[in-house]
């Protein structure tokens, strides 16, 4: 390890640090809008984003650099069983083509902000908008403090993250820094900030990767060599993974692909990418074309064999695997290019925490303040709550990686995506019928919740007590798979037959104001013109 | 798959000829979207080293591969369920005439 400051790279960084500064705040004025106190302009850029500004943010949102960065490092780590975040991705886009479009129609007729706005105005009930909400923030904030975490891996490999020695003042400055700039760009300037940025983000990423998956395996002797050092590596008895995946863990790879997948979208950053859309189709063109970032994936998962290849970790005593591809680019790269590839991981972090704390405060001010505390407020005050919201959730976000250990931020990201699948019955149940009983969705969301969160309790790491990883048996079928994937099953029966149930008994089933002409609207019919207040605002 | 739909219920009035639910464009849009997905869960399929492509074994690059060809079935699928869009849109329009 280098112990001293990369100062070209660190140059490179900063450079680019305030290049995506200047950006963000300028962003107020890209595409302004006449309204710009209306919740839609802050929290959704106007819903009025284009394919190629959608792609941009979609790709700039849901690829973090905490995907950057732990994805090779669980490559690095365990080899095949890492890997699965490639057919997750591949299979996302075309099991989301399906409701996402439906999803877009009824936010736009009704002017939905967040999905729990749909599920308050689809079943009229406040109860399971106020648990689909409080999911949404539960499984955000994590997220947000894990985009920390991958600055933090960066700053640590030039050199300015401190040492054990440092002060914690020191040590944590250049994070207080990027986080103040973060929280200013992203409160005067809304969602259109992070689409912005995101230019710079996708494009720096792209470069980075290809010449990464050219230059590095040229230094190293080829992808036969890679690779032939990595099955070595894996080969030895007590080596935790494998080159090719062992046929106990097929089960544990499928149920993590589609689970993650099925879960991606529920996710309120995701569905605010979508809905700030201008249309339906745009919508639709864009799950055709994100597997471009897919592949990009898949590639920089790869760079965890190189890391293996290139000898990083190895004989260090109990090498922090995260910190795996950054080392392996300051060891490979020269300095400036080390600079742009550590820009790229920063802005990274950047962008996806700007969406979240975005998505987090639409949901706040929708549907908890708007709906439980100030039911009267005008669009301009919720505008300001939200504004100020999402300045809470990231010191919140920060306090949390400054204070609780950095395993506890994965624990609860793991758990994070566990918790927002147990959302997906009511949302995308509610897209295509009304036969689910509310009361009957809140009983599903809640044995799921209970069931996963119970079940990864009990599992233990090396690195940790508890919520040390996301497979466990999953009953009836006695194979080892993802707990959020068999939650959501019990979740999903659950639902089934307490409806069934209040049915027979014929419980009151709430209002529904949407109607199945919404769920088809495109942008320019008449329905999607003259939108009325959805029913959280009465 | 292709329940992707809601079939709206009957408007009152005299009734548009609207497509049914079912068109061959939906059923194979369906179909589309379900090969990626069955492709990727059938890990047993492709957990193997050889075939080796370029020193990569079977099991990267196979599932590398499945990412374009996963986003030609889901451009087909788009077409598809445009040219099935357009096509209800003009059955409606001419219902209401």
């Amino acid at each position: 390890m280098n112990n001293g400051v990369n100062v070209t790279a660190l140059a490179v960084f900063v450079l680019f640090f305030l290049l995506v500064t200047v950006m963000g705040f300028m962003a107020s004025r890209w595409r302004k809008a006449d309204n710009a106190l209306h919740l839609d302009e802050w929290g959704l850029g106007g819903r009025s984003f284009g394919t190629w500004v959608t792609w941009f943010l979609l790709g700039g949102d849901l690829y973090t650099a905490y995907t950057f960065v732990a994805v090779p490092a669980a490559v690095y780590a365990t080899g095949a069983a890492g890997f699965f975040a490639v057919p997750y991705t591949i299979i996302a886009y075309p099991l989301v083509f399906l409701f996402l479009p439906r999803l877009w129609s009824v936010s736009r007729v009704h002017g939905y902000v967040t999905p729990a706005d749909f599920v308050r105005g689809r079943y009229g009930s406040k109860a399971l908008s106020l648990v689909v909400a409080l999911t949404g923030i539960l499984a955000t904030m994590p997220y947000i403090a894990l985009q920390l975490v991958g600055i933090q891996a960066v700053l640590d490999v030039l050199g300015v993250g401190g040492g054990a020695g440092s002060n914690w003042f020191v040590k944590d400055l250049p994070l207080f820094i990027a986080f103040g700039v973060l929280a200013a760009y992203t409160y005067s300037s809304g969602l259109r900030a992070p689409a912005l940025i995101a230019f710079v983000k996708d494009a720096l990423i792209y470069i980075v990767i290809i010449v990464a998956v050219i230059y590095i395996p040229m230094r190293l002797g080829g992808y036969g060599h890679i690779f032939d050092t990595a099955a070595q590596k894996f080969s030895t008895p007590k080596s935790p993974g494998s080159l090719i995946l062992a046929e106990n863990k097929q089960w544990t790879y499928a149920t993590l692909a589609l689970g993650s997948a099925l879960a991606l979208f529920m996710y309120p950053h995701s569905v605010t990418g979508v809905l700030a859309s201008k249309s339906r189709n745009t919508v639709r063109r864009n799950m055709a074309i994100m597997p471009a970032y897919s592949l990009m994936l898949g590639l920089l998962a790869l760079l965890g064999f190189m890391a293996i290849a290139a000898g990083v970790g190895s004989g260090v005593k109990g090498f922090n695997a995260q910190l795996s591809v950054p080392q392996l680019f300051e060891n490979m790269f020269p300095d400036w290019f080390t600079g742009v590839a550590f820009a790229a991981i920063g802005i990274g972090a950047l962008v996806p925490a700007a969406i979240m704390s975005i998505a987090a405060a639409n949901l706040f001010t929708r549907n908890v303040y708007k709906e439980f505390i100030r039911p009267d407020a005008t669009a301009a005050d919720e505008t300001r709550v939200a504004k100020l919201a999402s300045l809470l959730v990231k010191v919140g976000a920060l306090a949390f990686v400054l204070t609780m250990d950095k395993q506890a931020a994965i624990n609860l990201q793991l758990l994070g995506g566990l918790w927002i699948l147990q959302t997906f019955v009511s949302i995308v149940g509610g897209l295509f019928t009304r036969w689910f009983h509310h009361w009957a969705l809140f009983a599903g969301w809640a044995a799921g919740m209970v069931y996963g969160t119970y079940q990864a309790y009990g599992i233990a790491s090396p690195a940790t007590k508890h919520f040390g990883g996301s497979a466990a048996n999953i009953p009836v079928i006695g194979e080892i798979g993802y707990i959020g994937l068999t939650a959501f099953v019990l979740n999903l029966a659950v639902a089934v037959v307490l409806t069934l149930v209040l049915r027979a008994l014929k419980a009151p089933v709430g209002t529904d104001e949407t109607d199945p002409d919404d769920y088809g609207a495109e942008a320019g019919d008449p329905k999607t013109q003259n939108a009325p207040v959805p029913a959280a605002a009465h | 798959m292709s329940s992707d739909l809601e079939v709206p219920e009957p408007l009152p009035g005299p009734p548009p000829a609207p497509l049914p639910a079912v068109t061959p464009e939906r059923v194979l849009a369906g179909l589309s979207l379900t090969v990626p997905v069955v492709a990727m869960l059938w890990v047993a399929s492709y957990t193997k080293a050889d075939p080796e492509a370029g020193g990569v074994p079977f099991f990267y690059w196979y599932q590398l591969l499945w990412v374009p060809v996963s986003a030609v079935f889901t451009t087909a699928a788009y077409l598809l369920v445009n040219r099935d869009e357009k096509a209800r849109k003009a059955a409606r329009a001419g219902g209401k005439r």
